[in-house]
């Protein structure tokens, strides 16, 4: 299945998404600035807005510096595979009636196929660096982004279970009488923890831990391949919180506002949010991560699925 | 179905499979491996079987290639295991495996010049359809398999737990100060990585 417009759609939510995560940049310092206290970049141009395009330029004429003992073809590609990998899963997002890219049937599972391609980019700027910050880097971001996806998978089967299809369409059709928040609370803040761990945001960003690893899996990079690991980042932030839009809170639908305005509001919403959540949390040990992952939230995740499919067998046959 | 697609699609992953085992670093090696696994996903859809294109890009490409990647980054694999592969990777190591090779290429050139082949699936096939077939008449192969992995789980844990002796005190102490006292590395002693690194 196509959408009407898909070139039109492509060529906007290009534009838009990637407006929308250098844009976070500024809004992320601004806001951490008033939770902390202080102003945060406020003299380039009004409100300091133009402060992102002056780092841009700042990044594009640095040095791009790869060292002698990089494994070179693989150093180089490991920023660009972040990049395709969230732009992608952009392709499958309803964002209004009419405006996706391809309204593919198993669009679910290609977000979750894309995001787990993902970590190649983190695992393999670890290995190609040849440094043993940036490898042990590569090596927890392996280990946190494997085990995060296991119930980042499991605790969105129970929204596949009430709606019958992995089609995102479908997922926000099926909430026209009850957002998903309500039947499955347990599956949003599963999502939620593994969605910032997929991301690899603070209180889960190991991988780069500064207070530990120097910079992690990106210590050795300068220039605009740091760039792309840092828009890349954001633009995971941006894609995990239209996914929570779609599959709990009602994608685009929502009274008087026109639909694209409601999706807007409701994605804004959640990066507000994660930007919050770093503010105020603090960084757990690599240790109390894994366990936290395979003795919490899988058996939360596999009961989730449990009770819903229990519940859906007795009362909807 | 695309046929364009297929033909591509068909033929990088055939490519990168051949990268696979001429190459002699094992991480360039797994990436072609991964690469080749996305290329079967694409031929997987474009048969009309997007389920199934799905799965294999988040179980294979996504975890299990990952988890050799990892493997391989833990074991800290230098110059000296790529130049054990080129030794491995003799002529004559090349005779079973292309005999083999030349025996399935001949069967499928056999099978293609009959023109006996079945048509390839003209419709779609649905997550719902592979769901009731698994769960219906292949219903044992599932059990048995999950069955399988069960036991590999529980021998995993078995050779993975080891009964940690009580530390005494006074050990633990002396094992750190001899360690602050060489300034040892966490990267092994004499391996390749921290050579080319410093």
């Amino acid at each position: 299945m196509i959408s009407p417009h898909p070139i039109a759609a492509l060529i906007g939510i290009l534009i838009v998404v990637l407006s929308i995560a250098s844009g976070l940049i500024w809004i992320e310092r601004r806001l951490l600035a008033l939770w902390q206290d202080r102003y945060g970049p406020n003299r380039v141009g009004p409100f300091g807005l133009f402060q992102v395009l002056a780092d841009t330029i700042k990044l594009l004429a640095k040095e791009d510096w790869i060292p002698p003992f990089a494994d070179k073809p693989v150093f180089i590609i490991a920023p660009a595979i972040i990049m395709v990998t969230v732009l992608m899963s952009f392709a499958v997002l309803p964002v209004a009636p009419g405006i996706i890219i391809s309204d593919l049937s198993v669009a679910l599972l290609f977000f979750l196929a894309m995001s787990s391609l993902g970590v190649y980019s983190i695992v393999l700027a670890g290995w190609a660096s040849d440094n043993k910050y940036s490898l042990l880097g590569g090596l927890r971001a392996a280990a946190q982004m494997l085990s995060y996806e296991v119930f980042m998978g499991l605790s969105l089967m129970g929204i596949v279970l009430l709606a019958g299809s992995f089609s995102l369409t479908d997922i926000v059709h099926a909430q026209q009488r009850i957002w998903f928040i309500v039947p499955q609370f347990l599956g949003f803040l599963l999502f939620l923890v593994a969605g910032l761990a997929e991301t690899r945001r603070l209180p889960f960003d190991l991988p780069e831990a500064e207070s530990e690893l120097v910079a992690g899996f990106h210590s050795e990079y300068s220039g605009m391949k740091f760039g792309m690991f840092f828009v890349g980042e954001y633009l995971g932030i941006t894609l995990i919180s239209a996914m929570i839009t779609i599959l709990f809170f009602g994608g685009w639908m929502g009274p008087v506002l026109p639909p694209i305005v409601w999706f807007l509001i409701k994605t804004f919403f959640f990066l507000g949010l994660f930007i919050l959540i770093r503010a105020s949390l603090p960084r757990p040990r690599f240790d109390q991560l894994m366990a936290w992952a395979w003795k919490l939230m899988l058996p939360l995740a596999l009961a989730n699925l449990l009770v819903t499919g229990a519940v859906l067998l007795a009362f909807y046959r | 179905m695309n046929v364009t697609a297929f033909y591509i699609a068909a033929a990088i992953a055939m490519v990168s499979t051949l990268m696979v085992i001429t190459r002699k670093n094992a991480v360039q090696a797994l990436l072609y491996l991964a690469l080749s696994l996305i290329s079967v996903a694409v031929v997987f859809y474009d048969l009309g079987a997007p389920f199934i294109a799905a799965l294999e890009v988040i179980i294979y490409a996504g975890s299990i290639i990952v988890l050799f990647i990892f493997i391989v980054m833990m074991l800290n694999l230098g110059k000296r295991a790529t130049e054990a592969e080129g030794k491995l990777l003799r002529p004559r190591m090349w005779i079973g495996p292309a005999i083999l090779a030349a025996i399935l290429i001949a069967e499928v050139a056999y099978l293609l010049a009959r023109g006996n082949t079945t048509a390839a699936a003209a419709n779609l096939i649905s997550p719902k359809q592979v769901g009731m077939a698994l769960y219906g008449p292949y219903l044992i192969g599932v059990e048995l398999s999950s069955l399988l992995l069960m036991s590999a789980l529980v021998g995993a844990y078995h050779l993975g737990w080891h009964k940690r002796p009580k530390p005494e005190a006074q050990d633990v102490g002396r094992e750190y100060a001899t360690r602050i006292d060489a300034g040892r590395d966490s990267v092994r002693v004499g391996s390749d990585r921290s050579a080319g690194a410093a």
